[in-house]
């Protein structure tokens, strides 16, 4: 009987863990006004750059980088700019597990900062890349 | 009080890295000078890195990496970390370009 009954505990803690391990995995996201906002916004245009300052005038070399980098391949983008909203720039670091500002994203899909696109603006990597992202997409 | 020129941060980020990717190159440059930031601060950084570790693996992937080692340095006062980061057959031994300058944005 006792067995039986520290089996039962033991389910139950069990079950207890789990779903707290489901709704801690939930409110990371989704649940998070702000992570649920930063998920609509990357998907809000083809190109979507997170920022310090606005394109024409970016208060960041890195963030500016970004910029001449895009308008090099002439590029349209959406900006937005994290020195004005402490809960964007603390949020769009938490929703890209990545710790530094510019952030691009292409497609809803993170590619990367400053280093990165510079990287895949030499190799010509980017070139393709907007290719893709111009083209219409199959329709499966 | 800020010691001057202790260079905690920098040897700490030279050790991790060190440590884990047992680089065949390994510069770390404290640009933290071209920012808008105290004398001797230690906030921004570029590192270059040549490991084998990094043949074959996506560029996002090994900056994930590097990130990942520098958690704890990134969360407490690493403002911002440039990262080059090549395999041996991608590294040719050609002076790294520093940064951009900055804006004037860090502080605000």
């Amino acid at each position: 009987m006792t067995s039986i009954l520290r089996q039962m505990i033991n389910i139950n803690k069990t079950t207890r863990i789990s779903s707290l391990t489901y709704k801690q995995f939930l409110s990371t996201k989704s649940d998070d006004p702000i992570q649920s906002h930063i998920g609509k916004l990357v998907k809000s245009n083809k190109i979507v750059v997170f920022m310090k300052g606005v394109p024409q005038a970016p208060r960041c070399g890195f963030s500016n980088a970004v910029v001449d980098i895009l308008n090099i391949h002439k590029a349209k983008f959406e900006a937005h700019d994290v020195l004005i909203d402490e809960n964007l720039r603390n949020g769009i670091k938490e929703y890209s597990n990545w710790p530094t500002i510019p952030q691009v994203f292409i497609d809803g899909e993170f590619i990367g900062g400053c280093d990165i696109m510079l990287e895949l603006h030499r190799s010509g990597e980017l070139d393709k890349i907007l290719e893709n992202n111009t083209q219409e997409k199959p329709v499966a | 009080m800020m010691s001057t020129a202790s260079k905690c941060v920098e040897n700490c980020i030279r050790a991790k890295l060190q440590k884990r990717f047992n680089p065949k190159v390994l510069q770390l440059v404290n640009e933290s000078y071209m920012h808008n930031v105290p004398k001797d601060s230690e906030t921004h950084f570029k590192v270059v890195i040549v490991s084998d570790e990094f043949e074959g693996m996506p560029l996002i992937k090994r900056h994930r990496l590097v990130n990942t080692i520098l958690t704890d340095e990134l969360k407490s006062g690493v403002h911002a970390l440039s990262i080059v980061a090549k395999s041996p057959n991608q590294w040719k031994d050609e002076p790294v370009e520093s940064s951009p300058n900055c804006r004037g944005g860090f502080g605000k």
